[in-house]
């Protein structure tokens, strides 16, 4: 547009052709825009179907339903020999208190099959359930006291609605039986809905009502231990070696350019490489967070190592050139200065790495820790399973519980993925600096 | 040794039942609880067969019986004294929506329906049926779309062998193929169509069962335990007359069911602690018996007779014989 700097020729901004130039030019803009917010309102919106659909099916496994029966504490069965020895009342006979409780609690049922079905209201681990009480409390021997039995993982589902009422009996997994005696407890106010703590606090089950993620949140928390202390140094040596010291040459670009690469393998070729190096050539033990830990800090290496780079090429040269101007030799300047500075860019790289570790199962699978793991591990080399896997593990279980149970994992990883992020962004946010 | 705790591997189908044992008998005695790898039969025999000593498993579970070449693989490793143990029957079940008509077919309907190859006058021609009657006319007017598992699942394996090559035998063509050359007969008896009809669902029965509720014209592939846990939702179907019910499986009926198996290192026995313990509860009739725990999770279990020979074969850690 020439005109508009040639004096003396002045350019008619209202004639009708600019102006058609100008509503087109707002024209494209205002589709643009529509299009812009359009992609963003669709993504959003997929990720509330995902979120409200797992929220849906999973909130149902943070409650559990609980009977409420008197049983009586008989000393006869717990302790005949009155010597209240914490080694007999771990070893007495509680399974014949809980059936005898159902007995005395519905008189008329009579047959041995019905029977089966009267006690498997009560969960599998309603014996261990007193146990736990007597243990917690032997001045409870002698009493009769009403205790809140968790149920069976059947009655659970019935009771949360998702077995329904009104089809056929023979396709029903709860009989007519067993609803007539929930319906017998309910009436009298004996049926519950609580919080269901043991979610959160045992390991896994092949009982639904009994299974909980502690096992493999602490899983997890060791796994990620591991990868964190192996990659974080190794990564930010790396990237400030690379980035400060390293000489530019083809060499250098070689490295560059496999670990760019490395960062795109897919991680079941992390798991090969943990399998062969860890499990066949160290001997490590297998299904240990110490391997899983090693083998994602194989995988996360990568992405620490360009994002720390990437925080340190931030730094801006004055800095270096201001701490060499004053004698700072070029490892103080890397230490002292640089470093530092780049801290939270390095941190926020670190945290996004770790939250990609956490939600790895591939990897895992080579070194045996996709397995059914009951007792919490309580170290580095504890058989030990990790969030992910659990859920794949529970999503594979044919009992109709572990739906619910599945979902409910599922929520608990968002969260920690989530606070992780938001951890990442916090950090970013308060101490990074613009130059 | 200075493992303390039993470790397991092996097939994903007899899973669930390990570690249900695995759990009551941590439970029941002072024992660690054992961990439980799934790796599918043939991973975990290959495991199993790596050698004797603390980094490699005790027991492995499988849906099939162990093979000449791998019992031959562990002698290599020095693992000479075996003991298997026969835990009960797997059902394999083909099930469609309880909104749709239950599927009635024969083995041979199944092979036609999913071979990649079928005989027609005579000659193996590329499957060209697309719907259910075209196969039969007695058949539904309904598109042939059939969920199941991928070739890595044992569940497969055994399809392939129990439906299909019974269908495959049906026909006089391949019979007499079978006798001047098996190798070529399991080609075509175990080759499953890629043309659409038979959808690869992944080892998520879970998964097929939702698919299957969605599309009532569908039908699906998996273990009798996901049909047992589902019954409001999928109906099993009838295969030669007869349905897929615990009783029909158990007694022997049903055509498409399998043994399932463990395999247990007896060099192992007498190192890890509660090895022995651990069979015994698995073999226990509170376990694999007939009202036993693991009924309740879907197996199948064996006849009186044969449990109590297999309790005694086990808990004297009696040696593998290979017939």
């Amino acid at each position: 547009m020439t005109d508009t700097s040639t004096p003396g020729k002045k350019t008619d901004w209202a004639s009708p052709q600019l102006l058609a130039k100008v509503a087109q030019r707002q024209r494209a803009e205002k589709r643009f825009r529509r299009l812009g917010l359009s992609a963003i309102v669709i993504a959003l919106a997929m990720l509330a179907t995902l979120l409200f659909s797992i929220a849906g099916k999973g909130y149902s496994a943070f409650y559990q339903t609980r009977l409420v029966m008197d049983v009586t504490f008989s000393e006869a069965v717990i302790d005949p020999k009155g010597t209240r020895n914490e080694d007999d009342l771990r070893a007495a006979g509680y399974g014949g208190i809980v059936r005898d409780t159902l007995r005395e609690t519905f008189p008329d049922v009579k047959s041995r099959k019905d029977l089966r079905e009267l006690f498997a209201l009560v969960s599998k681990g309603a014996p261990m359930q007193l146990r736990d009480m007597v243990l917690d409390n032997p001045d409870l021997i002698g009493q009769t006291v009403p205790v809140d039995f968790i149920a069976g993982d059947d009655i659970d589902m019935f009771n949360k609605g998702f077995i329904p009422r009104d089809v056929p009996e023979g396709d029903r997994r709860v009989k007519d039986m067993e609803i007539a005696w929930f319906d017998q407890l309910d009436a009298v106010g004996a049926v519950k809905m609580v919080f269901n703590s043991t979610f959160f606090t045992s390991g896994d089950s092949r009982e639904p009502e009994l299974a909980g993620i502690w096992g493999a949140i602490s899983g997890s928390f060791y796994t990620l231990i591991v990868t964190f202390l192996i990659s974080f140094p190794i990564g930010v040596m790396s990237a400030i070696y690379l980035e400060e010291f390293a000489p530019q040459n083809k060499f250098t670009d070689l490295i560059e350019v496999n670990i760019n690469n490395l960062a795109a393998v897919p991680s079941i070729v992390f798991g090969l490489l943990g399998l062969a190096l860890f499990l066949n050539v160290a001997h490590l033990p297998r299904s240990a967070p110490l391997v899983g830990g090693l083998t994602l800090a194989l995988m996360t290496l990568p992405t620490i190592i360009i994002a720390s780079r990437a925080a340190i090429r931030a730094v801006p040269d004055s800095i270096r050139e201001a701490a060499l101007g004053l004698g700072a030799s070029k490892q103080q300047t890397a230490f002292h200065h640089v470093l530092p500075l780049s801290m939270p860019g390095i941190l926020t790289g670190t945290i996004i790495g770790l939250s990609q570790a956490l939600g790895e199962t591939a990897p895992l699978l080579m070194i045996g820790m996709v397995a059914f793991i009951v007792d919490i591990p309580g170290g580095f080399t504890d058989a030990a399973t990790v969030l992910p896997v659990q859920i794949f593990l529970w999503a594979d279980s044919p009992e109709r519980a572990f739906v619910e149970k599945t979902s409910g994992a599922i929520l608990v990883l968002l969260g920690f993925l989530i606070f992780m992020n938001a951890l990442a962004v916090l950090l970013r946010k308060k101490f990074e600096r613009r130059w | 040794m200075a493992r303390d705790q039993i470790r397991i591997v092996g097939s994903s189908t007899v899973f669930p039942f390990a570690t249900t044992v695995a759990e009551t008998f941590g439970n029941k005695t002072g024992f660690k609880t054992p961990v439980v790898e799934s790796t599918g039969s043939g991973g975990g025999l290959k495991l199993f067969c790596a050698g004797i000593g603390d980094e490699h498993p005790d027991i492995t579970n499988a849906s099939r019986r162990i093979k000449k070449s791998e019992v031959e693989k562990c002698a290599a490793a020095g693992i000479t004294d075996i003991t298997e143990v026969k835990v009960g029957f797997d059902g394999i079940v083909l099930a469609n929506s309880k909104s749709a008509k239950p599927v009635e077919l024969t083995k041979q309907q199944v092979f036609m329906a999913l071979a990649k190859q079928v005989p027609i006058d005579g000659k193996l021609v590329d499957n060209p049926y697309k719907t259910w009657n075209d196969i039969d006319p007695s058949l539904p007017k309904t598109k042939i779309e059939v969920l199941g598992p991928p070739p890595t699942s044992g569940t497969r394996d055994a399809f392939v062998e129990l439906a299909m090559e019974g269908g495959a035998k049906a026909f006089d063509m391949l019979k007499d193929l079978r006798k001047s050359d098996k190798k070529a007969f399991k080609a075509v008896a175990h080759s499953v169509r890629e043309d659409g009809a038979y959808i690869e669902a992944g080892e998520n029965d879970n998964l097929i069962v939702q698919k299957l509720v969605a599309n009532p014209d569908a039908i699906g592939i998996f273990g009798f335990s996901f049909l047992d846990q589902n019954a409001d939702r999928i109906q099993g179907g009838i295969i030669g007359g007869v349905e897929p019910t615990f009783e029909n499986i158990s007694a022997g009926d049903y055509g498409i069911s399998r043994s399932l198996y463990f395999y247990v290192k007896a060099a192992h026995a007498d190192k890890v602690p509660g090895i022995k313990e651990f069979i015994a509860e698995f073999t226990s009739e509170d376990a694999f018996g007939e009202f036993g725990y693991l009924t309740e999770k879907g197996l199948i279990p064996l006849s009186e007779e044969e449990r109590t020979k297999v309790r005694n074969d086990a808990t004297s850690l009696t040696n593998l014989k290979l017939m």
